[in-house]
């Protein structure tokens, strides 16, 4: 059961992905990366990480997307032009297949050869009887990694008080 | 014949789902009757009267109507997503209904009959889903191709993503009072003494409850906050080109959002589907049967359901609209800065009581 989730999803995120690249409209590539999205939200769950799912959903599909969608909207973005592009452009279509594929064999070789050190977790997640992940996440945040996490809120205060000097118009 | 667990589980998960469907879309339909009803007698007039004793097949005749319409498609649309943004906003809007638990623990073969599924974040999934649900009125309002749809759009999206804000963040003092996300444990976590212990009353979420209660508004696009579809400037907003079903899709939409914007306030701040009463008749036998007691649960719940529709519509009937940049410093300067100081007064106060 919780292996039929896995192949469905996780064959809808590399379609999305695909798909993604392979749309020449603005907004339909925009619209496969908030499917490849909700399709990792629901392969975080089906792993045990519900409140991880959760924040894709809301932070990633729901508010960034949006304002991905929101500016492709504003700017009307036609289409792409794919007319052959340049000697770097064909270099990159050359070497992208073979160099994506050595990056995805290594990451693949790193994490089976370590997976004592990095940890493995079952897929079936909260069906399994695995612990309630929520109430542990929230314990580690506020206790033991309270300062980096402190650290980060301030760090994106900062971003956000940048954002609204640099729109402010010069009086 | 002998079924085993999880065939027993799918069959009842299905009748669940059929009939949880059926009368969504029912109470759908006959919402729209009692707000037209409601609001006729509020501005001195019958509204629907004609068609069954006192309107009430008025839906059915409604329904009929618009699937009989032509179904006009414009040639300047970009087709294909003209079509899917009525299909994102109804879904996304009938899917939160899932996790909402409207009748008290009844378990049949060990499931539970009164909430499809229980998820322990299930109140994270309900405010994904809304934010889901934002791409149907994006969508539709470019694909048209039309300006009037293109700037309801920009506006509904604007707004939307907006309230989401003030709206999580006045959720967060109910949570951090349960101590979970599950609407079930919220439900529970509010059942002791009935009325005094809803987190309304007893909780002194009230704050909370209007800021909730005014994103709510804002979210499901309705009066004071339906600029999206201000008529006098926009035409329709985001649906100016959609006819016959496609039209109906968004406006069943907006009215299952309503419905569950309303359980939601239902299952956070009034209790859910437990009596106001708390354990008063406890010991009165026949409210208490297997059969009698699950359905007063369900009776609470969908009287309070009723309640939050009536004062929708009372408010539709009372207020005027709001200027744009109005509803922009409301929701970012008056609702979110509350929002916040209500999380840090309810933060201390526990922290005092524990």
């Amino acid at each position: 059961m919780e292996l039929a989730l896995f192949i469905i999803f996780g064959l809808l995120a590399v379609a999305g992905a695909l798909n993604l690249l392979l749309q020449h409209h603005p907004i339909n590539s925009a619209l496969s990366l908030i499917v490849v999205m909700m399709s990792l939200a629901v392969l975080y769950w089906s792993l045990g990480a519900e409140f991880l799912a959760a924040a894709q959903v809301i932070v990633y599909s729901g508010a960034i997307m949006v304002l991905f969608v929101f500016v492709i909207m504003l700017l009307n973005a036609g289409e792409e032009d794919t007319s052959p592009g340049s000697k770097f452009s064909r270099v990159a279509s050359i070497a992208g297949f073979p160099g994506a594929a050595a990056i995805f064999c290594l990451l693949t070789y790193v994490f089976l050869s370590e997976r004592d050190h990095l940890g493995a977790s079952r897929v079936g997640g909260y069906l399994s009887n695995t612990v309630n992940n929520i109430v542990d996440l929230s314990h580690t945040l506020f206790t033991s990694l309270l300062l980096p996490f402190e650290v980060t809120s301030i760090l994106i205060l900062v971003a956000i008080l940048g954002a609204v000097v640099l729109a402010r118009k010069e009086p | 014949m002998h079924l085993s667990d999880f065939q027993i589980f799918l069959l009842i998960s299905i009748i669940k789902i059929v009939v949880v469907l059926g009368i969504t879309l029912t109470a759908v339909a006959y919402t729209v009757l009692l707000e037209r009803k409601v609001l006729g007698r509020l501005q001195n007039r019958w509204g629907p009267s004609r068609v069954g004793p006192f309107g009430m097949l008025q839906p059915l005749a409604d329904g009929i109507k618009l699937f009989l319409k032509e179904d006009m498609m414009p040639l300047a649309v970009e087709r294909p997503l003209f079509i899917l943004a009525p299909l994102i906003a109804l879904s996304c809007a009938l899917v939160s209904i899932a996790v909402v638990p409207f009748g008290r623990r009844t378990l049949v073969h060990g499931v539970d009959i009164f909430q499809i599924s229980n998820i322990n974040i299930g109140l994270l999934v309900i405010l994904g889903i809304t934010s889901i649900g934002v791409y149907g009125v994006a969508l539709s309002g470019w694909s048209s191709n039309n300006k009037y749809s293109l700037f309801g759009s920009l506006r509904a999206s604007a707004q939307l993503v907006s309230y989401e804000l003030a709206l999580g963040l006045s959720l967060v003092g109910v949570i951090l009072r349960a101590g979970t996300l599950s609407l079930r444990g919220i439900v529970d976590s509010q059942s002791a003494h009935g009325l005094i212990s809803w987190n309304f009353f007893g909780g002194f979420q009230f704050v909370a409850f209007f800021i909730y209660l005014m994103a709510a508004y804002a979210e499901t696009n309705r009066t004071p906050f339906d600029l999206p579809e201000a008529e006098s400037e926009l035409v329709a907003g985001y649906h100016t080109e959609y006819s016959s079903m496609k039209f109906a899709m968004f406006f069943m939409a907006e009215y299952a959002n309503m419905i569950t914007v309303a359980c939601v306030a239902t299952l956070l701040f009034f209790g859910g589907a437990t009596s106001p009463f708390g354990h008063l008749f406890d010991n009165v036998a026949v409210l208490n049967g297997p059969i009698i007691g699950a359905l007063l649960s369900v009776f609470w719940f969908v009287v309070k359901i009723f309640g939050f529709l009536l004062l929708y519509i009372w408010v539709r009937g009372t207020l005027p609209r709001f200027r744009y940049d109005q509803l922009m410093g409301f929701g970012w300067k008056f609702l979110m800065p509350v929002a916040i100081l209500n999380i840090l007064a309810t933060a201390l106060a526990l922290a005092y009581h524990s």
